[in-house]
C-alpha cells in the first residue's frame, strides 16, 4: 500500500468515528422521544409509533439514494419532482393495464432514467450538480403537471396497496423495506469497492482519479441510484395514498436533504453513512410528528425544516473545523 | 483591477451573439407559430411582464458572479409581496407597505449573506434553508389565505403611465441603470468581480470578502422587496404561493444571459436580454395555448442548454 492509496481509502479507517457520530444522533433521537412522551399523551401509542416509522421509511427511501450523491460532494435537488413524475406515470400504467408489476417497473425505470440524465449532465456536460438537478427539477415539474392536466388517478388493486399500507407481524410493510434497503445501502457503501470508491471521490476527487477510479462511471452510478430510489419511493407513495396527483412530491426535497444532513453526511463530500441518514430521517420525522401532536400549525413545517437544514450544515462545519 | 477590466471589456463581445441569437430565434419561431405574437399590444405586454423578473435577475447576476446562488428569492418575493398587501391594507399607505417589504427582503438577504460568508455554508443549501423559512413565514402571516382589498395607490404602480411609458418599465430601466452604474463604475462593482474571480486578492488588498458578500446578498433581498411591490400591484392581491419558482426564472435569465456559474464573470446586459428571452418564451407558449406546465419545463430545458453551451465555451 502506497501513501496515496492509504489517503484515498482513508474513509474506511473513519468508520469508528462515523459510528460515534451516529451514536450521538441516536441519543438525540431518544431524547426527542423522551421529551415527546412527557409533552403528549398520544406520542407513545402503538398507532403513533408505527405511523412515525412508516413516515420515516418514506423519507428514508429518497434520502438513502441522496446520501450517496452527497458523499461525492454533489447534490440531487430533483428527487421530489422525480417522485412526482414516477408516481404519476406508474399510476397511469397500473390504472390502464391493471398490472402492478408493470407499474413498479415503470416507476423504477422512470426514476433510473431521470437519475442517469442527471448523471450525464454532471459528468459529460460538466454542469455543477446542484444547478443541473435544479434545472431537472423544473423540467420534471412542468412535465408532470402537463401530463396530469389537473387529474387525479384514484383506486389501485388491493394487493398493490399492501406495499404501502399493509402489515406483516404487526409492522408496516414499508418499514421492512426500509430495513432491507438500510442493509443493502450500508453493505454497498462500507463493504464494496464501488462504495469505498464513492467515499474516495468525495474526499479527494483528484487523488481518486490518480488512483485509477473511473470518476464519470461512478458518478453516473450514484445519480442513477438516487433516481431509482426516488422511483421506488414513488411506488410506496402510490400504494399508501391510493392515488396519484401532480403535486405528490412537491414538499419532499427539502426534508430528504434535511434527513441526509442531520444524519451527519457532509455536504463537502467523503464523510457520512447510510445508517446516519436512517437516524436523520427518524429525527426529522419525530420532530414533525411532535409538532403535529402538539397541534402546531402545519405551516410551520417548512420553516422548521429549513432551520434544521441550516443548523445541520453549520454543526457539520463547526465540528469539522477542529479536525 | 487588470483582470476585472479584461472581464468587463473582452467578454461581452464574445457573449452578445449567444443570448441575442437565442432571443432572435425565439422571436422568429413565435412570430411564425404563435397567433398575435407580433402586435404592439403583445410586445408591450411582454415588456411590462418582464419588469418583475428583471428586478430579481439584476441582483441574481451579481450573486452568481460571486459563485453563489439564491434559491430563496422566489419565497422571499412571496413574503415581501404579502408584506406589501398586509401593511398597505392595514394602513392604507403604499409607502409603508413598500418599506415593510424592503425591510423584510433586506433581513432575508443579510441572513443569507451571513450564513454563507460568516458560517461558510454553501450558498445553494443556505438559501434552500431560508427558502423553507420564508415559505413557512408566508403561510403563517397569511394564514394560507389571499390578502385582498389592496389600496388603489398600490395597484396604480403597475397600471399607471409616466409620459406614456408604463411605470413598471420606468422602474425597470431605472433599476438597470443603477445596477449598471454600481457594477461597472464603482469600486463595489470591481470588488464583486473579484469576489468570484479572485477572492484572495481582496484579502491581500485589505478588504473583507465577508462584508462584500453580505452586501451582495442584501442587495438581492432588497430587490425582492421592490419586486414584491410590483407583484402585489400586478395581482391586486397578496397570495401565499405567488412567488414560487420565480427564482428559477431569474436563474434561467442570468444563465441564458451568459453569466458563468464557475468563473466569476457576468454581464448585466446579457441578463436583461435573458429576461426578455424567458419572457418571450413564456408569452409565446402561452399564446399557443400551451399550459404553464409546459412553460416551466421549457424554461428548465433552456437553462440546461445554456449551461451546456457555457460548458462548451469554457472548454474551448
Amino acid at each position: 500500500m502506497t501513501d496515496l492509496t492509504k489517503q484515498v481509502f482513508a474513509p474506511r479507517a473513519l468508520i469508528s468515528g462515523d459510528l460515534l457520530q451516529v451514536f450521538y444522533r441516536l441519543i438525540a433521537a431518544l431524547l426527542i422521544c423522551l421529551a415527546l412522551t412527557f409533552l403528549s399523551e398520544s406520542f407513545l401509542t402503538l398507532a403513533n409509533v408505527l405511523n412515525v416509522l412508516r413516515q420515516a421509511s418514506l423519507l428514508f427511501f429518497i434520502a438513502s439514494g441522496l446520501t450517496l450523491v452527497v458523499l461525492t460532494a454533489g447534490l440531487d435537488l430533483s428527487v421530489g419532482a422525480n417522485v412526482a413524475l414516477s408516481a404519476c406515470l406508474a399510476g397511469t400504467v397500473i390504472h390502464q393495464t391493471g398490472s402492478p408489476v408493470l407499474g413498479v417497473f415503470v416507476a423504477l425505470a422512470t426514476g433510473a432514467v431521470i437519475g442517469l440524465l442527471n448523471g450525464l449532465m454532471v459528468t459529460a456536460l460538466r454542469i455543477p450538480s446542484f444547478i443541473a438537478t435544479y434545472g431537472m427539477l423544473w423540467v420534471l415539474h412542468g412535465l408532470t403537471y402537463w401530463y396530469m392536466a389537473g387529474e387525479i388517478i384514484h383506486g389501485f388493486p388491493a394487493g398493490f396497496r399492501q406495499i404501502g399500507s399493509g402489515y406483516l407481524f404487526g409492522l408496516p410493510i414499508p418499514v421492512y423495506l426500509m430495513l432491507i434497503f438500510l442493509g443493502i445501502g450500508t453493505m454497498f457503501a462500507q463493504r464494496t469497492t464501488w462504495g469505498q470508491e464513492i467515499y474516495a471521490i468525495g474526499a479527494n476527487p483528484v487523488a481518486a482519479r490518480l488512483s485509477g477510479i473511473p470518476l464519470s462511471r461512478r458518478l453516473l452510478l450514484v445519480y442513477a441510484v438516487s433516481g431509482t430510489m426516488a422511483g421506488l419511493a414513488s411506488i410506496i407513495f402510490l400504494a399508501r395514498l391510493n392515488s396519484a396527483e401532480a403535486d405528490v412530491g412537491e414538499s419532499l426535497t427539502l426534508p430528504a436533504i434535511a434527513a441526509v444532513l442531520i444524519g451527519g453526511t457532509s455536504l463537502f463530500g467523503g464523510v457520512g453513512t447510510v445508517f446516519g441518514t436512517f437516524v436523520g430521517a427518524l429525527i426529522l420525522t419525530l420532530v414533525l410528528n411532535g409538532m403535529n401532536l402538539l397541534s402546531v400549525n402545519a405551516s410551520w413545517q417548512p420553516l422548521v425544516t429549513g432551520v434544521i437544514v441550516i443548523l445541520a450544515v453549520w454543526l457539520d462545519k463547526a465540528t469539522r473545523r477542529g479536525e | 483591477m487588470g483582470e476585472a477590466d479584461l472581464a468587463v471589456t473582452a467578454n461581452p463581445l464574445q457573449r452578445i451573439p449567444g443570448v441575442a441569437i437565442v432571443l432572435l430565434l425565439l422571436i422568429a419561431v413565435f412570430g411564425v407559430l404563435a397567433p398575435g405574437f407580433v402586435s404592439a399590444a403583445n410586445i408591450a405586454n411582454v415588456l411590462v411582464q418582464s419588469t418583475l423578473l428583471l428586478m430579481l435577475s439584476l441582483p441574481m447576476t451579481l450573486i452568481i458572479m460571486t459563485e453563489g446562488l439564491d434559491l430563496s428569492m422566489g419565497a422571499v418575493l412571496t413574503l415581501t409581496s404579502l408584506m406589501v398587501a398586509i401593511v398597505s391594507v392595514a394602513t392604507g399607505s403604499m409607502v409603508l407597505g413598500f418599506a415593510a417589504a424592503v425591510a423584510v427582503g433586506l433581513a432575508f438577504g443579510i441572513a443569507n449573506g451571513c450564513l454563507i460568508a460568516v458560517l461558510g455554508i454553501p450558498p445553494f443549501v443556505a438559501t434552500l434553508g431560508t427558502l423553507g423559512v420564508a415559505q413557512g413565514l408566508a403561510l403563517i402571516v397569511s394564514d394560507g389565505q389571499s390578502v385582498v382589498g389592496i389600496p388603489q395607490s398600490v395597484s396604480e404602480i403597475y397600471s399607471a403611465t409616466l409620459l406614456g411609458v408604463p411605470v413598471p418599465i420606468v422602474l425597470a430601466v431605472l433599476a438597470f441603470l443603477i445596477f449598471h452604474g454600481l457594477l461597472y463604475h464603482t469600486r463595489f462593482g470591481t470588488y464583486v468581480f473579484a469576489l468570484g474571480g479572485n477572492r484572495e486578492a481582496l484579502t491581500y488588498a485589505g478588504l473583507s470578502p465577508t462584508r462584500l458578500l453580505i452586501g451582495v446578498y442584501a442587495l438581492g433581498g432588497a430587490m425582492a422587496g421592490v419586486a414584491g411591490l410590483l407583484m402585489t400591484a400586478r395581482m391586486n392581491a397578496g397570495h401565499p404561493t405567488a412567488g414560487l419558482g420565480f427564482e428559477f426564472d431569474a436563474i434561467a435569465a442570468v444563465a441564458v444571459g451568459g453569466t458563468s456559474f464557475e468563473r466569476g464573470n457576468g454581464w448585466l446586459g446579457g441578463a436583461a436580454l435573458g429576461v426578455l428571452a424567458v419572457g418571450v418564451l413564456r408569452n409565446g407558449l402561452n399564446l399557443m395555448a400551451l399550459p404553464s406546465s409546459i412553460q416551466v419545463a421549457s424554461v428548465g430545458a433552456l437553462v440546461i442548454f445554456a449551461l451546456f453551451f457555457d460548458g462548451l465555451r469554457s472548454r474551448s
